[in-house]
């Protein structure tokens, strides 16, 4: 292991202990894809993303990141917090009157680094692109980013905004679905099928990478890799392979973790698997 | 009592793709945004000005309300462009949360609103769209007049910051505002003054006001007519004003009776001064296919309509 993706998996770990302590001390919230896209999103904001603490909403010259899938809000906000956004001490509010942690990520509270609310699912996307085409327009050559979940993607907006991409050379976006196959009623397969996502981006017109996102060293490869591929005509897709819960051993090969809170004695146990790496907030 | 005169008949959509040409012109962060409706929405002449600022974005409206959104996190102010069916309805929850509670300067521009859209039927003739839009916290909501009026309009919210609802129409009616005149959002346009009954008008239904008015004089009622071009936020000041030296109202809208003009002003009234109203609008239905002036004849928002409101208001006094 590189120091690099060494002190990414440590970060990884420390998110992870957020994660379930946020969502333990507010007894709601949905811990099972959080520690699911907890890789993505600590090589995201510590190897990936240009970006600037110094929060500005426009994000001229920035990468821009949008969370599609709003319901992972407390991988987010550990994220944020841990790179520097806000103190990760109010992340003890999760979930709680007057917060600007809310159970989904908004702009309402003026949280640092949230552009726009998301919970209502399938609407990211067209917001992300709508982000790459300013950026276009302004000359800025930074990047959009933009995660999804894969239930998320039974929403019919998504396509349409899928169809808008490729036709108009969005390729200044790289998109990721989470693909864990489960979501809140059961697996995906049993709820509505997605078939070949590969198939399905591909036809779209779209550049289609594959990440197994649950392997540090990989998910840095292939941010490394989408970038490459930027401005080449194409939005770029990631199919990134996870599995909800990861990290905790109960809580995976289910989808009981998608929005139920750990009691005590489960909070204990998960968090015996996680190395304290960062300090607890 | 001022006498209105008009010259010629146009369409307030015209007005918006005149309005949207000049902010453009003015203001180089105004982009526009288009549902495959170009023509209908009048948007040509920004398009040929501005090729590289207008975004097709195909029969998806939902898609289109989002990028908007987006679109603005560049610090642009994008118009979106399709029927106000299109605008409202079928997005309603992509503007809520990608617009209005994300605070997004968004301008959404909705045409061939009401029954004046006429032979296309009840499918298309949203008359749901006022009330929806004026539910959301922070929208603005504005339904100009004529041509002129619905120009001023478009210019004056590029220059607003937060997101706005712009309601317009289909058909040609008689442009008599000023053109140039300054639109002040939120702020009532008295037509005429009057001491008998405050008519309450927005819209296509501010001509019919007028002329109703005219009337009213020949029979000797003195009707104050004014214009409430923005639903919200209501100038109460001025509906209080009024209503305080005529103590009774007639509201005139063309929309559903329920959650439009009539019910804001209703609101005012019960909580500060109440006084009986009688509401020209439709009556709790879907339009159909036919004529405008068919159309509003059947569903009951025709000038007469508004004389028989006023007759029978001033005897609730």
């Amino acid at each position: 292991m590189t120091p690099d993706i060494e002190k990414l998996t440590k970060t990884a770990s420390q998110v992870r202990r957020d994660i379930l302590r946020m969502v333990h001390a507010c007894q709601s919230g949905h811990p099972g894809g959080s520690l699911g896209c907890a890789d993505y999103m600590v090589a995201l904001y510590f190897h990936t993303l240009k970006h600037n603490t110094e929060f500005n909403m426009d994000g001229q010259g920035e990468d821009l990141f949008f969370l599609s899938n709003g319901h992972i809000s407390p991988l987010w906000y550990s994220v944020l917090a841990r790179a520097g956004y806000f103190e990760v001490s109010e992340l003890a509010t999760f979930r709680k009157i007057n917060t600007r942690l809310q159970g989904h990520p908004t702009t309402h509270e003026n949280l640092p680094g949230i552009r726009v609310a998301s919970g209502s699912l399938g609407q990211g996307m067209s917001v992300a692109i709508g982000a790459a085409l300013a950026k276009k327009l302004n000359d800025d050559n930074r990047l959009v980013f933009s995660l999804h979940g894969d239930g998320e993607i039974q929403e019919g907006q998504i396509w349409e905004s899928a169809m808008y991409a490729s036709h108009n050379k969005v390729d200044n976006l790289i998109s990721a679905i989470d693909v864990n196959g489960q979501q809140i009623d059961g697996p995906t397969d049993a709820v509505l099928s997605l078939g070949s996502l590969r198939a399905k981006w591909e036809a779209f017109g779209w550049e289609v990478l594959e990440m197994s996102g649950n392997d540090m060293a990989d998910v840095v490869r292939v941010f490394d890799l989408a970038i490459s591929k930027t401005f080449k005509g194409k939005p770029i897709m990631i199919l990134m392979q996870t599995m909800m819960g990861n990290g905790v051993d109960f809580m995976m090969h289910t989808h009981k973790w998608h929005g139920a809170a750990p009691n005590d004695e489960q909070l204990a146990n998960a968090l015996g698997q996680l190395e304290e790496t960062l300090g607890d907030y | 009592m001022k006498k209105y005169t008009y010259t010629e008949k146009k369409d307030t959509r015209s007005g918006f793709g005149a309005g949207l040409l000049e902010a453009g012109k003015r203001n180089e962060k105004v982009v526009a945004l288009c549902a495959d409706l170009i023509g209908s929405l009048k948007m040509d002449a920004f398009i040929k000005e501005f090729p590289d600022r207008f975004f097709q974005i195909g029969i998806a409206e939902a898609n289109m309300m989002g990028i908007a959104a987006g679109l603005t996190i560049g610090g642009k102010i994008p118009f979106t462009g399709t029927f106000a069916n299109f605008s409202t309805g079928r997005v309603y929850d992509q503007i809520r949360q990608s617009i209005a509670y994300s605070d997004k300067n968004v301008k959404i521009a909705a045409s061939h609103a009401g029954l004046t859209l006429g032979e296309d039927g009840a499918t298309h003739q949203i008359l749901e769209d006022i009330g929806m839009m004026k539910m959301l916290p922070g929208m603005v909501v504005i339904n100009p007049c004529d041509y002129n009026q619905t120009k001023a309009a478009t210019i004056a919210i590029a220059d607003y910051h937060g997101p706005v609802y712009l309601r317009f129409g289909r058909p040609s009616v008689p442009v008599f505002t000023d053109p140039d005149q300054k639109f002040e959002i939120g702020k009532a346009w008295m037509v005429n003054g009057g001491t008998d009954v405050s008519i309450f008008a927005t819209g296509h239904m501010v001509w019919k006001a007028i002329e109703a008015g005219e009337k009213l004089a020949e029979a000797g009622i003195s009707a104050e007519i004014i214009n409430i071009h923005t639903i919200k936020p209501l100038d109460t000041e001025a509906v209080l004003k009024s209503v305080a030296k005529t103590g009774c109202v007639v509201t005139a809208e063309e929309h559903n009776r329920f959650g439009g003009l009539g019910d804001s002003i209703a609101q005012v009234l019960a909580i500060n001064n109440p006084a009986p109203q009688e509401y020209v609008a439709v009556n709790d239905s879907f339009g159909e296919s036919g004529t405008p002036d068919q159309l509003m004849k059947k569903y009951g928002l025709d000038t007469e309509d508004i004389i028989k409101a006023v007759q029978k208001v001033i005897k609730r006094k």
